[in-house]
C-alpha cells in the first residue's frame, strides 16, 4: 500500500512537495481543515511565511488536532516554515507564534538574512554519497537544545562557526533549505523510507 | 556530527533562489502599507509579506502628482517592525530607485505602473540585480516581456485605488486564456503566438510544454472584500496584492484577516463566507469607465 502523506497546505509551497512525494508513488492530502488529518501515515510541513501558517493552523481549528497526531509519533517533514514550527523553541519570532515542539532545536528566524543574502550551495548529506542541492531562502538556522538530535549536514558560515540545516530526532526530519525547489528526491526518498 | 560543506561555493541572486521567494509566498496576501505602523497590523492579520510605498493608489489617484519611491526612513521603519519579507514600490524604468531599494536589503522589489513611469520606453534590466523584482501585467504578451526583462514574479495589474475587480478579472482571464490556447496550438503556430505577443519565442515554446508561466503568478488592482480573493484565487491567481482594500475600508484590521483567510479556504464558500460576515464599509468604489487615468495602461 502507498503511504497517505499529508501536505500542509494553508500556505506556501505545498505544491512542490506533492509533486515530489507523487513521483515516489505516494498518495497525497492537502490538509487545510481538521478533516484532512483523517488517515494520515505523515505528514509534511512546507516552506511559506511560518507567522502566517501559524495564524491559519489557529483560526481553521487545525493546530490542536494536528499536535495531537504529531504527539502520537506522527512522522513528519518540515522544511524552512515547516522546521520553524516543529521546533521545541523559536527564537526571533511573534510572541503569538505557535509552534509543534517536536524537535529538540531552537530555530532562529531569517538566521542567514533577508532575500538578497538567500543563496544555493551543495551539501554534504549524512548517508549520501553525491552532494545535495540546498536551496537556503530567508532561512532559519538551528540549535541544538537536545542530544538525542541527529544533524545530517550543517553548514559552515563565514564566522566559521558551523550550523545545522538538516536534522532529525525520532521520525522528525527538519531542513533549512527547500528540496522541494529541486529536482532531486532523495531527501524525500529518504522521508518515505523512514516512515 | 555530519561532514559540512565550506559554503565557499554558494551564489546568491540566482533565479531559483529569487523565484522561490515567490513560491514560498503562494497562497497568501501581501499588503500594501506606507508606514511601520499599519505593517503590524498586516503582520498581526497573517500577511506574508507587506509593500512599501509612499501612498497607497486611492490617494495616488486623489491627490494627483507624481507618485516616487518611499523615503528610505520609512522603508527601513517598516523593516523593523515587522519580521515577515518586506517589498518596495520602484518607478517604472527607475533603475535608480530600485538600487536604493536593494541596498535597503527589501526582499522585492516592484517595478509598478502604480508610480509615475520614469521611463517611457524601457523597463528596468531586472537580470542585473540581486533583488528579486515582481512586474505587473494586462495580458501575456507583456507579462513573457517583463519574464524576459528577468522578473521572477508576475501580477495581473488590475485597475489599482478603484476597489473594483473587474480589471483584475480581464487580465487573469487574457494571461491564463492565452496559455491555455497555446498548449493546444501546433509548433507552426507558436511562432505566430509569439509574434503576435511581441514576447521570446522561446518563452512561448515553454509555455506550450508546461501549461504555466515560468514564475508564479499573483493578482493585484480591485481587490477589496474575502468574496474577491477567492474569486480571482478561483481564476487560478497562485496569492494576491491587496492595496488601498485594507487601509481605505472602514476597519482594515479585522478585512485584512478576512482576506488572509478567504485566500488561503478560497475553494471553500462556507469558510469564505464565515470571514465575510460583519467586516464593516469595503472601500468605496470607482466605475472603471469614469475614471481619468488609467493605471493599467502605464508599461510597454
Amino acid at each position: 500500500m502507498a503511504p497517505i502523506v499529508g501536505v500542509l497546505a494553508l500556505q506556501g509551497a505545498s505544491r512542490e512537495h506533492t509533486a515530489a512525494l507523487e513521483k515516489l508513488g505516494a498518495t497525497v492530502h492537502q490538509v487545510r481543515l481538521p478533516q484532512d488529518l483523517v488517515g494520515l501515515d505523515a505528514i509534511v510541513i512546507p516552506g511559506g511565511e511560518s507567522t502566517t501558517i501559524s495564524m491559519l493552523l489557529e483560526s481553521s481549528e487545525t493546530f490542536e488536532p494536528l499536535a495531537e497526531l504529531l504527539n502520537q509519533g506522527l512522522p513528519a517533514l518540515g522544511t524552512c516554515a515547516g522546521m520553524i514550527l516543529l521546533a521545541k523553541e523559536v527564537l526571533d519570532g511573534r510572541p503569538d507564534q505557535k509552534s509543534f515542539a517536536q524537535i529538540g532545536i531552537a530555530v532562529r528566524r531569517n538566521a542567514f538574512g533577508r532575500q538578497i543574502a538567500s543563496f544555493e550551495t551543495d551539501l554534504k548529506i549524512q548517508n549520501l554519497d553525491q552532494p545535495f542541492p540546498g536551496v537556503f531562502i530567508r532561512a532559519p538556522g538551528a540549535d541544538i537544545l537536545e542530544p538525542s538530535v541527529e544533524v545530517l549536514a550543517s553548514l559552515k558560515l563565514d564566522s566559521g562557526e558551523e550550523t545545522p540545516v538538516f536534522c532529525r530526532q525520532k521520525n522528525v526530519l527538519v531542513t533549512s533549505f527547500h528540496p522541494e525547489l529541486t529536482d532531486d528526491l532523495r531527501l524525500h526518498q529518504f522521508f518515505l523510507e523512514h516512515l | 556530527m555530519a561532514e559540512s560543506t565550506s559554503g565557499s561555493d554558494s551564489q546568491v541572486g540566482t533565479v531559483r533562489v529569487k523565484r522561490g521567494l515567490a513560491d514560498m509566498l503562494r497562497g497568501g496576501v501581501i499588503m500594501d502599507v506606507v508606514t511601520p505602523a499599519e505593517a503590524k497590523i498586516a503582520e498581526d492579520a497573517g500577511a506574508v509579506a507587506v509593500m512599501a510605498l509612499e501612498r497607497v493608489p486611492a490617494d495616488i489617484r486623489r491627490d494627483g502628482g507624481v507618485a516616487r519611491m518611499s523615503d528610505p526612513a520609512m522603508v527601513e521603519g517598516i523593516q523593523e517592525a515587522v519580521t515577515i519579507p518586506v517589498m518596495a514600490k520602484a518607478r517604472i524604468g527607475h533603475f535608480a530607485e530600485a538600487q536604493i531599494l536593494e541596498s535597503l536589503g527589501v526582499d522585492y522589489v516592484d517595478e509598478s505602473e502604480v508610480l509615475t513611469p520614469a521611463d517611457e520606453a524601457h523597463h528596468i534590466d531586472k537580470w542585473a540585480f540581486t533583488v528579486p523584482f515582481v512586474c505587473g501585467a494586462t495580458n501575456l504578451g507583456e507579462a513573457l516581456r517583463r519574464i524576459s526583462e528577468g522578473a521572477c514574479m508576475i501580477r495581473s495589474k488590475g485597475e489599482a485605488g478603484t476597489g473594483n475587480i473587474v480589471e483584475a478579472v480581464r487580465h487573469l482571464r487574457s494571461i491564463l486564456g492565452d496559455i491555455r490556447k497555446i498548449t493546444q496550438a501546433d509548433q507552426a503556430e507558436l511562432f505566430d503566438w509569439a509574434k503576435q505577443l511581441q514576447a521570446p519565442l522561446g518563452l512561448v515554446q515553454e509555455i506550450a510544454e508546461t501549461g504555466c508561466l515560468p514564475v508564479p503568478m499573483f493578482c493585484a488592482g480591485g481587490i477589496a472584500t474575502p468574496a474577491d480573493a477567492s474569486l480571482v484565487m478561483q481564476l487560478g491567481a497562485e496569492a494576491v496584492f491587496v492595496g488601498s482594500g485594507i487601509f481605505k475600508s472602514e476597519d482594515p484590521a479585522p478585512r485584512a484577516k478576512a482576506i488572509v483567510e478567504a485566500t488561503t479556504h478560497f475553494q471553500d464558500p462556507t469558510m469564505v463566507a464565515k470571514a465575510s460576515r460583519g467586516l464593516g464599509d469595503a472601500m468605496p468604489g470607482l466605475e472603471i469607465g469614469e475614471l481619468e487615468t488609467k493605471l493599467a495602461e502605464r508599461g510597454w
